[in-house]
């Protein structure tokens, strides 16, 4: 006997005359056999109510051949990728309310290989928009959006405090409000490296380089406001448009010749989407613009990074590529040529690397849905990356983006490597000039 | 069911508060202001209770306040995306900080002729901190207030409405309406308002502008304001232990502190 039959009450069977489950008519005698649903019993309302959505339409497309699945980093944690979510939409599930809505990082490595161009950095903030309207969005999101609408940053810091780091970064910083003149440079700090202990860091150690290099520069100070790309993807794209015309009227005040920008997510906006809404500068990351003055800044790096100096031994380095730098905007030498400028440094690749790289878990609002991640997920994001970077052998894991620095270290910590040390290059290169 | 919501906007505390030149008020100016946390429960708690009310076509909940900022449309168009009905602000030469007895007759002359059911404003303000808003506004009407309330149910002319007291205590109230109540904290986080329907709402919606009388006054006048200082010292004790554990022991007794 099988086991637990005997377990079986048959006088506690209730055999119902009519049944419906799950929008199938199942009355008859309960041990009639049943054969596998065929998807054209299921209505397909709730995949055309996805695709009614502008921005939406491409989930339709989707002929189910799952090239996304294997490349997208959160069904490598878990449970998820465009094809599962267009045959669960299809086959009845509800997106709009499904806790998958938040798992997608908008990190575009399905878009690169979709050949149907079934396109997730459109679908999902489409769906999410609606979500938010009926006031359905995970509680710490909620939270990072009414910190962004009233601080004018995501961590719920002080607008008046957005200049305080200037203080103590060792190095001039001037604001443009009180330089009242024109600056080559514009630098948009972002609000990750003016308030974030790790973000100050790097954002100290930019304006040290910046220094050093001798450029004409100018940060906005405390008229500077969160980007809001993040929180535009993450549903809130009323809260994008107020920000983004907040921050286009301040631009406007002063006259520059370029904006250099700290993080890929702040770049992916001012490049691609505040023009829509009527910006016109010209912006760079600040790995590319720090490429620029290579010849410069060579000689300064004196001081090789190697705590085991004299050993011989190089520093392993390895680079993890922000996707709203690489995959979404195509930069994936800039990094690289200047972490092979630093004496001492041994650039190894990570088997996930540039057009494939892997997604550090916080793009798409996915910086603010650490706990909903956490609990539809074997392992956060961040995780899986530092694993990575360790069966690698890597001493230091690189990094150019300003949500990283914060995540890896804290999943070093949480998976045992505590010895991988996380720095963005900014550090890097400040502390090889140090020689 | 009508509820009414009078509302004010505060200095947001997020920011570091800054003392006038005179050093007898906030530098009203430089401070960005923000809706009193209190009165966002304020607002939850009415929504709530009119949509638990079942009579959705005769409820309304209608939110009013005295534009001390020049930017309480916001806050009103919030409100309005939150679930509330009409919106109405309270204009003419009230300046930022206007005392809190200025601010309850203005809103009770407001509202006297929109009969209200139940007015539910927020228990305090972190601005005056006197807690009177609402026993103000309920005086000038007439009407009942009961304050600190945290969950109202309004049936047949009656609410139950729950108190709470220090220590823990909770008291459950029957009152006859109409009645003021001062929210402590609704009965469930206040929702969230997105941008998008705020942007939306803001495009359409209809502030309803109310003109006020003269401002009536506190009758106090603030002599001093200054940031707290620091009054003592903390003394830091070395060693071991257990000679910290008798310096301890001794300086208790020297104190008087243990009887």
């Amino acid at each position: 006997m099988a086991v637990g039959l005997d377990k079986i009450q048959p006088e506690k069977i209730t055999e119902k005359e009519h049944l419906v489950v799950e929008g199938m008519d199942i009355s008859g005698h309960w041990n009639r056999m049943f054969e596998p649903r065929v998807l054209t019993d299921y209505t397909i309302d709730n995949l055309e109510k996805v695709a009614a959505l502008p921005g939406g339409e491409s989930l339709m497309w989707c002929y189910g051949c799952a090239k996304c699945t294997a490349v997208c980093p959160v069904d490598i944690v878990g449970d998820y990728s465009p094809r599962k979510i267009h045959r669960r939409t299809q086959s009845g599930a509800d997106l709009f309310s499904s806790p998958d809505l938040w798992l997608c990082t908008t990190c575009m490595n399905c878009l690169r290989v979709c050949p149907k161009e079934v396109n997730m950095i459109q679908i999902m903030p489409a769906v999410r928009e609606q979500a938010v309207l009926e006031g359905n969005v995970p509680p710490e999101l909620q939270k990072a959006f009414e910190d962004t609408a009233k601080h004018g940053n995501p961590l719920g810091q002080p607008q008046r405090k957005r200049a305080d780091w200037i203080k103590k970064a060792g190095a001039a910083v001037p604001i443009m409000k009180d330089l009242k003149r024109p600056v080559d440079i514009l630098w948009y700090v972002g609000s990750y490296p003016s308030y974030h202990p790790r973000g100050i860091d790097a954002a100290s150690a930019a304006a040290r380089i910046f220094n050093a290099l001798g450029i004409d520069f100018g940060v906005l100070g405390i008229e500077e406001k969160d980007d809001g790309d993040s929180q535009r993807l993450a549903g809130e794209k009323g809260l994008f448009e107020m920000l983004a015309e907040e921050n286009i009227a301040t631009f406007g005040k002063y006259e520059f010749n370029r904006m250099v920008v700290t993080g890929p997510h702040e770049f992916n906006a001012f490049k691609n989407e505040y023009p829509k809404l009527g910006a016109d500068f010209k912006v760079l990351h600040y790995t590319r613009f720090l490429v620029e003055h290579l010849d410069k800044l060579k000689p300064r790096l004196k001081k090789p990074i190697n705590p085991s100096a004299g050993s011989g031994r190089s520093l392993k380095v390895t680079f993890h590529d922000p996707c709203y730098l690489g995959r979404h905007n195509g930069e994936y030498d800039a990094p690289r040529e200047l972490l092979r400028a630093i004496p001492g440094i041994e650039l190894v690749e990570m088997g996930r690397c540039r057009e494939n790289g892997y997604c550090c878990g916080g793009g798409g609002g996915g910086m603010w849905l650490d706990s909903h991640t956490k609990d539809h997920t074997t392992m956060r994001l961040s995780e899986r990356r530092v694993r990575e970077a360790a069966e690698y052998g890597a001493d230091v894991l690189a990094v150019c983006c300003p949500f990283e620095v914060s995540r890896f270290e804290d999943a070093a910590k949480s998976t045992g490597n505590d010895k991988l040390m996380v720095r963005d290059i900014l550090e890097l290169l400040d502390e090889s000039m140090k020689g | 069911m009508n509820i009414i919501v009078p509302i004010k906007q505060i200095p947001n505390l997020t920011d570091e508060l800054e003392i006038n030149g005179d050093g007898t008020n906030l530098d009203h100016d430089a401070l960005q202001y923000v809706l009193n946390e209190f009165d966002e429960h304020a607002i939850e708690e009415a929504v709530l209770t009119k949509e638990s009310a079942g009579d959705a076509v005769r409820s309304a909940v209608t939110v009013v306040g005295v534009d001390t900022t020049g930017e309480l449309d916001s806050a009103l168009h919030t409100a309005l995306a939150k679930g509330a009905d009409k919106v109405a602000k309270i204009t003419g030469d009230f300046p930022r900080g206007t005392d809190s007895h200025t601010q309850a007759k203005l809103i009770a002359d407001a509202i006297k002729s929109m009969s209200p059911d139940i007015v539910m404003t927020g228990v305090q303000a972190a601005d005056d901190r006197d807690g009177q808003m609402g026993p103000m506004i309920a005086a000038h009407l007439g009407l009942p207030y009961v304050g600190v309330v945290t969950s109202v149910a309004a049936k047949d002319g009656k609410a139950i409405v729950h108190k709470e007291y220090a220590g823990g205590v909770m008291a459950e109230f029957e009152v006859t309406l109409p009645m003021v109540v001062g929210v402590q904290a609704a009965h469930q986080p206040p929702r969230y308002a997105p941008v998008s329907k705020i942007r939306q709402i803001a495009k359409t919606a209809k502030v309803d502008e109310i003109s006020g009388g003269d401002p009536v006054g506190s009758g106090s006048s603030v002599r001093k304001m200054f940031k707290p200082q620091s009054a003592g010292h903390a003394q830091m004790w070395d060693g071991d232990a257990a000679d910290v554990a008798e310096k301890i022991i001794t300086m208790i007794k020297e104190k008087g502190l243990l009887k």
